[in-house]
């Protein structure tokens, strides 16, 4: 099935939410409904999406959906997976939409359990890059150099000094059985990925670029352009891990528009040619290894 | 047919679950509970138990995962002790405020520090406020028939929430008697199965574990609060209807024994009280009116009929294996508030003994109810066989 804008279900399953304008997250969540369907059960912990939707009386999901403890996406997720199958129940997907604080932070021994498990559940991780809910604070998915309130760029420290957390490699280290990169800047791909997880029996991840316009500096009509940017630049990659190996899915057209890319956002307007130069020399070693041990494959 | 084996705690347990058929069962092991998870698994790959086993990873994802199980309608099984207990207790609130009838067993361990594997109530104690209903056992027989019958009390409409069963860590969970096992017919004939619209449901999407602002909040909590009141009275009528079926009574919320004309009386909770009961008939024979309350339910707290029970007693003990620092135990915290709350005067002691496994003897025992009876202790909050005192 090739999702497009054509044959997308017209039906909205996340509707009348509080995010922000330009909300990366709630974009993916919506889209990812879309694919996925009516009888979908769908756990989201504490967080953004958490936030927006879950006001009591006003509820915005058309499909089943609970919230989980912040740490407790996955572990609820085996949860409503077991009493489902207890129960007998047929033809339904158990879905946990986290961001990347509740992903590769808090939630990431709960995570790892249930791929060690292989429970059949989808799990997909909105990553903005940042504690966005709290107000922008530095979590293991913020990227080099990024300022954020708890990595503050002054005099003696340009922002986050420390790697984005490499959650794509962790995730397929367990051998899951399908796990994939993405971002909301390449829209039919991150959808074709989530039909693919739909069909995946066994634990699938989906990790997906989704800008916070607040936390990240930009217009609110700038998410789809930074989420497409980054991919461009070389800074994220689109890929596969399915099988036992890697497939990268996309090769980018515009490395040399990383200035471009940064600059544009309030959390990397500090940085110096000199901070610019280790993310293009850290982009550059990633790019080494992807090109040495990963095929090339273009998403089906 | 019931069958009679001789049992630890842990496997009297285990098989009161198996009674109960939980159709998810989510393990993770910690001493002193250990056993009854694996024997839960034994029973699983014996097919004598169909249920859903998951090896989740931590305690928090064992209550996590139990939380996600019982919302979609599962009746649901989990096990901890201790720092398992503390470790998941951001769960606790979670699934009771979700009104989530799960039941757990607690194997009643010290936490840390100074580490220690063996028997005190501090930890389960220390939850006394997440909204579940906690109940205390004495030995196997009552651990089996409780597991049993927490399964109809959580589950029960005008309760739903969810049921902390308390074992003493070694002292029950490891300790062999003879254990009467109901049959599973019995067991289908006591406990109905699980029905609840409290779930989400494909043919009707619902929304669950929501946010509530200030404007409604309240409510939320005193619903739950309710809930757990009348689990007083669900206990009385499980009882009886476990009485009926399978022919063994325990009584509501607490258990009296020779209260009537006592002017002595001892509370305890869990396995002390075999103990304290023999120390009654000790002093009776010899002219002392003693006279026991044995607490089977914490939370909701029976204060009313504690006050009730006592009748014209001269002066009352709370022995409890727990201290909240700074102030005393809390169980002589609530039974004192009940006092109060029923304008009930009555001089109070507060015996703390069997902090991390500490062994409590019959002539300790005694000797409460002879400072009880002489009241000459100025100071009402006194330790039970401290080995090194100050001073």
């Amino acid at each position: 099935m090739q999702w497009n804008a054509k044959n997308l279900p017209k039906e909205e399953l996340f509707y009348g939410h509080k995010a922000c304008a330009g909300c990366g997250g709630s974009l993916a969540t919506r889209m990812a409904l879309k694919v996925l369907g009516e009888r979908t059960f769908l756990a989201v912990p504490a967080g953004c999406m958490s936030a927006v939707g879950f006001v009591y009386p006003q509820l915005c999901f058309g499909n089943n959906a609970i919230i989980s403890t912040f740490a407790g996406t996955a572990s609820m997720l085996t949860g409503i997976q077991a009493g489902a199958k207890a129960l007998g129940l047929k033809d339904y997907h158990v879905l946990g939409i986290a961001g990347d604080g509740g992903t590769a932070d808090i939630g990431l021994q709960g995570l790892s359990g249930a791929i060690d498990r292989n429970d059949d559940v989808i799990y997909i991780c909105y990553d903005n890059e940042a504690y966005m809910n709290t107000g922008i604070q530095k979590s293991g998915l913020t990227p080099f150099g990024a300022k954020t309130t708890t990595t503050p760029a002054g005099k003696q420290i340009h922002g986050n000094q420390k790697e984005k957390k490499n959650m794509f490699e962790i995730v397929a280290a367990h051998h899951i059985a399908y796990a994939a990169t993405a971002t909301i800047g390449y829209m039919e791909d991150f959808l074709g990925k989530v039909e693919r997880a739909k069909q995946t029996k066994g634990t699938s991840y989906i990790h997906v670029i989704a800008p916070c316009p607040t936390g990240w500096g930009i217009s609110s009509n700038q998410t789809i352009h930074a989420a497409r940017a980054i991919v461009d630049t070389g800074l994220w990659y689109l890929a596969e891990y399915y099988d036992g190996t890697f497939h990268l899915n996309r090769k980018p057209k515009k490395k040399n528009q990383v200035e471009e890319y940064l600059l544009s956002q309030k959390r990397f307007a500090h940085l110096t040619p000199e901070d610019i130069h280790i993310i293009k020399e850290q982009r550059d070693e990633k790019w080494k290894q992807i090109e040495r041990e990963w095929e090339y494959e273009r998403v089906k | 047919m019931s069958d009679k084996r001789f049992l630890s705690g842990d496997e009297a347990f285990a098989e009161g679950i198996r009674l109960a058929r939980p159709q998810v069962i989510s393990a993770y092991p910690i001493t002193p509970q250990t056993i009854v998870v694996e024997e839960l698994a034994s029973m699983v790959e014996r097919q004598s138990l169909k249920s859903e086993f998951i090896h989740v990873e931590s305690e928090h994802s064992a209550l996590s995962c139990a939380i996600g199980a019982s919302s979609v309608g599962a009746r649901t099984f989990t096990a901890t002790s201790s720092q398992g207990l503390l470790y998941m207790a951001e769960c606790l609130p979670y699934a009771a405020g979700g009104r989530f009838p799960i039941v757990m067993m607690n194997a009643n361990r010290s936490t840390a520090l100074p580490w220690n594997i063996y028997g005190d109530q501090r930890d389960s104690i220390s939850q006394l406020d997440s909204g579940w209903i906690q109940i205390y056992v004495e030995d196997a027989q009552e651990a089996l028939d409780m597991a049993l019958q927490s399964y109809y009390i959580a589950e029960h409409k005008g309760v739903s929430v969810p049921v902390m069963v308390n074992l003493d860590g070694f002292i029950l969970t490891h300790t062999y008697e003879a254990v009467e096992i109901p049959s599973i017919e019995e067991a289908d004939a006591f406990l109905p199965p699980y029905v609840t619209d409290n779930k989400m449901d494909l043919e009707q999407p619902k929304n669950m574990a929501f946010t509530v602002g200030p404007n409604l909040n309240m409510e939320f909590h005193i619903k739950h609060h309710e809930a757990m009141l009348t689990a007083l009275d669900v206990l009385n009528e499980s009882d009886q209807r476990y009485g009926k079926v399978v022919g063994r009574r325990y009584g509501g919320a607490i258990g009296t024994y020779h209260t009537e004309d006592a002017e002595y009386v001892l509370i305890t909770l869990g396995s002390i009280t075999g103990m304290a009961r023999n120390v009654v008939d000790d002093l009776r024979a010899s002219g002392v009116k003693a006279g026991l309350i044995k607490l089977r339910m914490v939370r909701p707290f029976p204060g009313d009929q504690i006050v009730k029970a006592l009748g014209l007693a001269k002066a009352v003990g709370t022995l409890e294996k727990d201290i909240s620092f700074g102030a005393e135990g809390t169980i002589y915290t609530n039974v004192n508030s009940a006092f109060l709350k029923n304008k009930r005067v009555i001089p109070s002691y507060n015996f703390i003994g069997g902090l991390g496994g500490r062994d409590i003897t019959k002539e300790q025992l005694t000797e409460c109810f002879y400072k009880l009876r002489e009241q000459k202790e100025a100071e009402p909050i006194q330790y039970i066989g401290l080995a090194i005192k100050e001073g």
